[in-house]
Order: C-alpha cells, then sequence, then structure tokens
C-alpha cells in the first residue's frame, strides 16, 4: 500500500499534517490483499489528521484496529463508554475544552444515542461517529437486523448526516469528508462501516 | 428499602456555597432544578446549563475535564439526573479524572416531573455506588460544614470526587438560565480562548 493515503486542504487555525502516513504499529492487521487499502487503520489515521484528541468508544470488532491504536497513541485520551450515549456527552464536553474527539461504535447503539443528540442539535456540536453495521448484509443472527435495517434512517431522524462505505477504498475519504463537515460545520455525520466492508462474521469456533 | 431518604439542607444555599468566591472553576449543570440552583447563584461565563439530554451531565463535565486538565470541573446535579445515566461513573472511574467533582442534590425525588420518590429516595445511595465503582473520593454531607469541607477540597486535584448532599425535596422558585444552547457553547468556549468557527 501507498505511504501516503490522501491529502487534507483544511483552513484550520490549528497545525495539521498535510499527509496522512502509514506509521510503524504491531497492533495493525495487514490487510489480505495487499494492493488494497489498509481501511482498519485508515479510520485512525485519518481521525488523528484531523487532530482528534479523544476516541470514546464502545468495543467493536470492526474498530478494534482503531482502539488499539489509539490506546498506544499518548496524544489522544480513549475512553470506553459503558453505553453510547455517554460518548455523545462526553465530546461535548471536550469540545466546550476547545477539542476535538470521535465516537465509535456499533450500529446496535444507535438506538440508544437518539435523546442524547437532542444535545448536539440544540448546542450545534460538532460530532463525528464511525458505526460499524450489523443487519445490513449477510448478517447471521436476525436479532440484529432490526437495529441495522433502521440505523441510517434513525440517525437522519434525528439531524445526523450520513456515509456508507462498503469498500476499503471509500474509507479514507469518507472519514475524511465527513471529520470536514463535522469539524468546520458544527455539524453531526456519521459513517456506517458496512458488512461487506467488515466481512461476514465467524460463528463456527 | 422502603423508608424514604430524606435531607434538610437548603438546595440554593447548598449551590451558593459551593459556587461563592469560585474564580477559574468549570461547572456543567444537569437539566432541571441543578441548573436553576447554578443560575440562581450567578450566571457565568464559565457555566454550561443542559436543558435536556437527561443523564448526561456527569459525562460532559468528564470531556471537559479530559480536555481542561488544568482547571477543576465541578458538576452540578440532582439524584434522577445522575440515575438516568449511572454507567457514567464506570466510565469516570475509569478515567480517574484527578479534576473532576460531582455534586449530587440528592432530593430523593424526581422533582421536576412532580415529586415522585426516585430511587435513591428509596435507599439507593450514590455516593456508594461511585465508591464502589473506584472514585478517589465519595462522602455524604447533611450538614453546610460537609459543603464547605467540599468546596475546599476542590481547590486540590485528586479526584473523581462525588457528595451526596442531602437536600430537602422544597421547590424554590425557578430562576431560568440561557436556553439558547449555542449562545452559551460559544460563551463558555470564548471564555476559555476558543474562537466559533
Amino acid at each position: 500500500m501507498s505511504d501516503v493515503l490522501f491529502e487534507i486542504h483544511l483552513n484550520a487555525p490549528y497545525p495539521l499534517n498535510t499527509t496522512c502516513k502509514s506509521q510503524e504499529n504491531n497492533a495493525v492487521v495487514e490487510p489480505q490483499n495487499s494492493s488494497e487499502p489498509n481501511w482498519r487503520r485508515d479510520v485512525f489515521d485519518v481521525l488523528k489528521a484531523h487532530d482528534v484528541r479523544h476516541i470514546v468508544y464502545v468495543p467493536d470488532a470492526g474498530h478494534s484496529v482503531a482502539i488499539e491504536l489509539a490506546h498506544a497513541d499518548n496524544s489522544i485520551r480513549t475512553v470506553v463508554l459503558t453505553t453510547e450515549e455517554e460518548g455523545i456527552a462526553y465530546l461535548a464536553g471536550a469540545w466546550l475544552g476547545g477539542e476535538r474527539g470521535a465516537l465509535l461504535m456499533q450500529s446496535s447503539g444507535v438506538g440508544n444515542c437518539i435523546n442524547t443528540l437532542g444535545l448536539t442539535t440544540m448546542a450545534r456540536f460538532p460530532l463525528m461517529m464511525l458505526v460499524t453495521m450489523r443487519g445490513d448484509w449477510a448478517e447471521f443472527n436476525a436479532w440484529q437486523n432490526p437495529m441495522g435495517q433502521a440505523t441510517d434512517a434513525a440517525l437522519k431522524l434525528m439531524g445526523v448526516m450520513t456515509w456508507q462505505a462498503d469498500v476499503p477504498a471509500d474509507v479514507a475519504p469518507l472519514v475524511h469528508g465527513a471529520a470536514t463537515m463535522a469539524f468546520n460545520g458544527d455539524s453531526a455525520c456519521a459513517v456506517l462501516l458496512g458488512q461487506r466492508l467488515i466481512g461476514e462474521k465467524k460463528w463456527a469456533r | 428499602m422502603g423508608a424514604l431518604n430524606q435531607g434538610s439542607l437548603e438546595r440554593r444555599a447548598v449551590v451558593a456555597r459551593l459556587l461563592e468566591g469560585r474564580k477559574d472553576l468549570l461547572v456543567v449543570t444537569g437539566l432541571g432544578s441543578a441548573a436553576y440552583d447554578v443560575m440562581a447563584a450567578g450566571d457565568h461565563d464559565n457555566n454550561y446549563y443542559l436543558w435536556a439530554a437527561m443523564g448526561s451531565a456527569a459525562m460532559v463535565g468528564l470531556g471537559l475535564a479530559n480536555a481542561q486538565p488544568n482547571k477543576q470541573v465541578l458538576v452540578v446535579t440532582g439524584d434522577g439526573e445522575l440515575l438516568m445515566g449511572l454507567g457514567a461513573l464506570a466510565t469516570i472511574a475509569v478515567q480517574q479524572p484527578a479534576n473532576l467533582a460531582i455534586a449530587v442534590l440528592d432530593n430523593g425525588h424526581y422533582g421536576e416531573t412532580g415529586m415522585q420518590v426516585s430511587h435513591a429516595g428509596y435507599g439507593v445511595d450514590l455516593h456508594k455506588v461511585a465508591a464502589a465503582c473506584g472514585f478517589a473520593s465519595t462522602v455524604e454531607i447533611t450538614g453546610m460544614d460537609g459543603v464547605d469541607a467540599f468546596r475546599a477540597s476542590l481547590a486540590v486535584q485528586s479526584g473523581p470526587r462525588l457528595a451526596t448532599i442531602r437536600i430537602s425535596a422544597e421547590e424554590p422558585p425557578r430562576v431560568l438560565p440561557p436556553r439558547d444552547g449555542v449562545h452559551v457553547k460559544n460563551r463558555f468556549r470564548a471564555a476559555l480562548g476558543f474562537n466559533p468557527i
């Protein structure tokens, strides 16, 4: 894969890396096909390039690389949540204190966020969400389908702008685009990482 | 858990004392009476009032405390508000923010909705929950001397702290904080030196 994933052009009042380069880290899961972008690592690199200082999350396997990279990075505060709406409140507080963050979660947690998203709307807090999908493609556990099928609509219902990535090459540009619109527009933005991107969950052990 | 847990402290007096002589203290309030109490003590650029998102005050406080580690953050909220986001106590305990304190104005009731008895009123001690999660300092306060001691403790960064302050279930006249969330957000950030986008 290329060293330079993309370039950022922002008029931001803080120093940004002009390029986002891959770094050595043992925690990274290498892509199976070396010609494909390592989208799991791209999520973290793009957030970091946007000066994200707080990664708050409810764990999901799809986010495991970003979570590990965040924990290993001394310039980023990593916060494990008991439920997703905690992250919306946390990031509002961080922004009050002058810093940017992002919320990593699974689609099942979007329902938990509905009422709290009113805080984001009424105060126009920037909100950057990365949502790994369940129940949108080749889902083995049908109990995931109701919330998975409602995820995008539920976010839109509460005024969150959404984009879905289903192929590795789309992840970096979509995360970059959403972060740009969140932090430069005081807006709520979510990138949905589809099951076709993540791969089918292996149920047999 | 049959007997009602009920305090006698006056909420307005408690909050006025907590905020007396404040300098660069950053304050986040839960929705409802706690916000009115903080407003009654005097509007301030370093106040952030929630008007909704019940259960969020402690987490807003955590995010702020982590982003502003050199400033003391005080969350002022009610027992019902904290109960709606009880998991936040576990999240805060894992983070161990030395500069975060939570003052729970505990009247054992949901005051805003008609004074129904809350879980705290039925006997759930929120300071014990915080202690079990791993807060550095927890205390139950039943007198103004305890309020003074808690206020004095804010000068030392050795949190996270949580105080259950046993207040009476009185309802003093409402003193409404500004409801324009964007205005209060930008005012708060400006006081810390941050510009609007």
